[in-house]
């Protein structure tokens, strides 16, 4: 179970009333949770239960119409993705974002933008800064790929690459910008039992190697219970259950939406 | 004076003297290839073995060494022998249940593994190895919150502070050892029964390594990627023997799924591969051919026409008429150049395999395309080394001459025998054992049947003891029907049955890479291995190999009878995991007549379906019980042609 080590720290990031809607349909309605400092933090729920909608509005892309978000202290109505990502965010989506054409290689120093400061003049002659930066990027980049274990495909083109490993380069990716906090949209789904087994531990190694808090939206309630330190239920758009594994396996209305109640 | 180069710390101390700044090791890690010189490996090497002195490591101790093909653990190796310690590599893909055995019977104290997969796996069986009780870890990832493990950093941190304390003592321990001292334990792949562990000296491996590098002109400027299991005797002799002896440059890839790739990178100068591999490559190649557009599938198509006719001949520099030297040159500068390119093997001197048999038209690709590629014999006994093909009289159905020192005779069963330097001192605690295999002239018995041909080389027909006799008193050799199945691309794997029987019949593994793509090509759906081996198409193809093992067999003399008349495709690939295989992908005959009892019956009682139910071991470790109903088919057989004998 959570060590201190885990999932024991400061709250970094909370989430207080939140309402989206989009026209008179609710996506979410009325949420509150916080994550805390180095926790495995997962959000699940029936499809249409709001988690994509819930990631999206912790990453700036939506905007709630009602709530406020803290993150590091900072309060604030909304975020803005560009500085959520200056801030140590990184986030995977559902489907596949990755560039099809590119490089295995590319794709992840993409994930370099943010850090790289020398201007496009420099960058286009390979000169002076344009050099150093690159090449220090490119050894971050390289760390991910070792530890993600995707050496081999280093210069295979995405698009030619089966779903699982698609999966892992968006995390090499996300991992690429040292994010503090990441954000998984569904890491898992599509995979083989294997395929998940090697993500989980992925996802594990991360937390632990580079302390990075990790919020995760998953289908598959086994693969959430035996990786989150703490688990957010979303049912319709409502917060209907929120505590560690054990708590939430075990509360009544998280049962009735996963498996349905006797009429 | 100078102390004898008689042992490999030695040998190392010397490389470390000679050529200090000549690249040693390199490992490509980060997608960068990293050297290390021959006196950072010296230097390394040390602050190992005071490490595990400062760990308690004395003498006649056994280290056993588990993960792919890493520098620190070819290294380790040298520091245990530095303290007269005895490495014991292990094969690192084998589950916790194989690592007890040989734990238990090398009596290990000491480890030295690689990460957190082969630590999770050695604790798994440290339970039932009450020995086990200091393990070191190359890559720290996972293993923080391990505990009672160390470091391969602490360990090299706590050697460095030994030997500050302690000025002169490896020196002192280096120069204790003796070349008759046993320099590693390899455990037998155990085919029949349990593993053995062979321990060969010092001088073994060293006369097995100088009798290699001379015969084939080896020395420091050549170059070896290192990527076959670090516990085969193979690896050891080319990748650390070999390596010490000549002082050239050993290439560790960057993982288990980039070598084509550091092939490429590396090109290097001598090579080793088991036949599967070069089979795999040319698979490829294949594949990449026929996706590719017309015009380059007509210039490969008709090149390698001509490199079929003329290409070996000119490499075996046999006469050749000036016309089809020159078809060949255009075919070299415009297919085989860029082809040998692309399989990395541009600068490759000598290539080797060994350890299966090769198929006719694999070993002619290599070599039509300007590939040395030979052949040799040898087994974990006589350190991979009693037969090696000469560059100039290389042949598809022999082995070789017996290699610079060796002896050999053929006994009066047939059964071949060698004798010489390379010989192993012992089987660890199996005096029995030894006293069988060695007799009172010396002689170690191969286990293997042969016979020496014309021109003096060896010719293997099968195990000695798989040989057997048909009901009609025809000699039945399965091993060699087995592989004229398996040259065809589309059969992996195949075990024939009929010692005892009237007539011959067999399993048959189809590739799932070959006979896959086939499927796709022409629009036929499979789900997967079971479902595609299922597929009376695929019976049809499978049928046609045989029908074409069966018209060869058929000429063979004696060997006419054994054409197989009924075969089967088995519903799951033969997988070392369920025991069917060893760790070196040899099938385990016995055990899988065994297990597919109801099947070989039902071959041999004409039945034409059979109901089976196997247990199935999944890589993650589950198991389940699979079921299928497997078809039974007809091969067509040929008269005996006379004439020519087997």
């Amino acid at each position: 179970m959570t060590g201190p080590a885990r999932g024991g720290g400061e709250v970094i990031l909370q989430l207080e009333r939140i309402s989206l809607a989009f026209g008179g349909v609710k996506a979410l309605t009325d949420i509150s949770f916080d994550v805390r400092e180095h926790e495995i933090r997962a959000i699940i729920g029936p499809n249409g239960a709001g988690k994509s909608s819930m990631l999206n509005v912790i990453n700036g892309v939506y905007r709630p119409q009602e709530g406020t978000i803290t993150f590091r202290g900072q309060v604030r109505r909304d975020m803005d993705s560009h500085e959520v990502a200056k801030n140590g965010i990184a986030r995977t989506f559902q489907n596949i974002a990755l560039f099809r054409g590119m490089s295995v290689l590319d794709n992840i120093m993409t994930g370099r933008n943010l850090k790289m400061k020398a201007g496009i003049f420099e960058q286009a002659i390979w000169f002076g800064r344009a050099k150093r930066e690159e090449l220090a990027n490119r050894l971050k980049v390289e760390e991910v790929i070792d530890f993600l274990e995707i050496q081999h495909i280093r210069k295979t083109p995405v698009g030619r690459l089966p779903y699982g490993l698609q999966k892992r380069v968006e995390l090499a990716r996300a991992l690429a910008a040292e994010p503090t906090l990441l954000l998984l949209d569904e890491p898992m789904a599509g995979m083989n039992v294997e395929e998940k087994q090697d993500m989980c531990r992925f996802i594990l190694d991360v937390n632990e190697q580079y302390g990075t808090t990790i919020v995760l939206i998953e289908h598959d309630m086994g693969v959430v219970m035996d990786i989150s330190d703490r688990v957010v239920v979303l049912d319709y758009g409502k917060k209907i259950g929120d505590g560690t594994p054990d708590e939430v396996r075990a509360d009544k209305a998280v049962i009735a939406a996963y498996l349905g109640v006797a009429h | 004076m100078e102390p004898a180069q008689d042992t490999f710390p030695r040998l190392l101390m010397q490389h470390a003297r000679v050529r200090p700044e000549h690249p040693a090791t390199r490992e490509k890690d980060l997608g960068i290839w990293q050297t290390w010189t021959w006196r950072e490996v010296a230097d390394e090497v040390r602050a190992i073995a005071c490490g595990l002195a400062a760990h308690g490591f004395t003498r006649g101790m056994h280290l056993a060494i588990v993960g792919d093909n890493r520098p620190r653990l070819y290294w380790a190796m040298l520091a245990a022998q530095a303290l007269g310690g005895v490495p014991v590599p292990m094969y690192q893909d084998a589950p916790a249940v194989d690592f007890v055995y040989v734990l238990n019977d090398a009596a290990i104290a000491y480890a030295i593994v690689e990460d957190q997969e082969q630590v999770d796996k050695l604790l798994e069986s440290r339970p039932e190895v009450p020995t086990l009780a200091h393990i070191f870890y190359d890559d720290p990832r996972g293993l923080r919150h391990y505990e009672g493990l160390t470091a391969y950093d602490q360990l090299v941190a706590d050697g460095r502070a030994f030997d500050r304390d302690h000025p002169g003592w490896y020196e002192a321990e280096v120069a204790k050892g003796s070349s008759d001292d046993v320099s590693v334990m390899l455990y037998t792949s155990g085919t029949t029964g349990r593993p053995k562990g062979v321990r060969a000296s010092h001088a073994a491996f060293i006369a097995a390594a100088k009798g290699g590098c001379e015969f084939d002109h080896l020395d420091a400027s050549d170059s070896v990627l290192s990527y076959l299991p670090m516990a085969w005797v193979g690896d050891h002799l080319f990748s650390v023997a070999q390596w010490l002896v000549a002082g050239f440059t050993i290439n560790c890839p960057e993982s288990g799924d980039t070598v084509m790739t550091d092939l490429r990178e590396i090109g290097p100068t001598y090579y080793f591969a088991p036949p599967r591999v070069f089979e795999n490559l040319l698979t490829q190649v294949t594949i990449r051919m026929e996706d590719a557009g017309a015009l380059k599938r007509w210039l490969y198509r008709y090149f390698m026409g001509v490199a079929r006719r003329c290409g070996a001949e000119i490499l075996g520099g046999k006469p050749v008429p000036l016309a089809q030297r020159l078809h060949y040159a255009i075919g070299n500068a415009l297919v085989y150049g860029p082809l040998r390119n692309v399989l990395g093997m541009s600068r490759i001197r000598v290539a080797y395999t060994a350890g299966a048999a090769i198929g006719p038209d694999l070993f002619r690709f290599y070599r039509s395309i300007g590939i040395n590629l030979k052949q040799l014999y040898g087994q974990t006994e006589t350190c991979a080394y009693a037969c090696l093909q000469p560059d100039d009289d290389v042949k598809l159905d022999a082995v070789g001459i017996p290699a610079p020192g060796v002896e050999l005779k053929i006994d009066a069963g047939g059964e071949v025998l060698v004798r010489g330097p390379m010989l192993l001192t012992e089987y660890y605690n199996r005096p029995d054992a030894t006293a069988e295999s060695i007799d009172a002239e010396g002689f170690f018995h191969t286990g293997d049947a042969g016979f020496l041909d014309d021109s003096g080389q060896l010719k293997i027909i099968d195990r000695a003891k798989d040989v057997g006799k048909l009901a009609s008193g025809a000699m039945f050799a399965p091993n060699y029907i087995e592989n004229k199945l398996k040259f065809f691309a589309h059969i992996k794997e195949a075990v024939a049955f009929g010692d005892g029987r009237d007539r011959v019949c067999a399993f048959v593994n189809i590739d799932m890479g070959s006979v896959g793509n086939w499927a796709e090509r022409r629009g036929l759906a499979y789900s997967g291995y079971m479902d595609l081996a299922a597929k009376p198409e695929v019976y049809e193809l499978v049928r046609d190999c045989v029908d074409k093992v069966n018209a060869e067999l058929a000429h063979e003399g004696e060997l006419a009878q054994s054409q197989v008349h009924r075969f089967l495709v088995l519903h799951k690939e033969l997988d070392p995991d369920d025991d069917e295989l060893t760790r070196t992908r040899k099938v385990r005959r016995r055990f899988v007549a065994e297990k597919y009892a109801v099947l070989i019956d039902a071959m041999y009682a004409g039945r034409d379906v059979q109901h089976i139910e196997t247990l199935v071991r999944f890589e993650d470790g589950r198991s389940r019980m699979v079921a299928a109903d497997i078809v039974i088919a007809d091969a067509k057989t040929y008269p005996a042609v006379s004439g020519k004998a087997a």
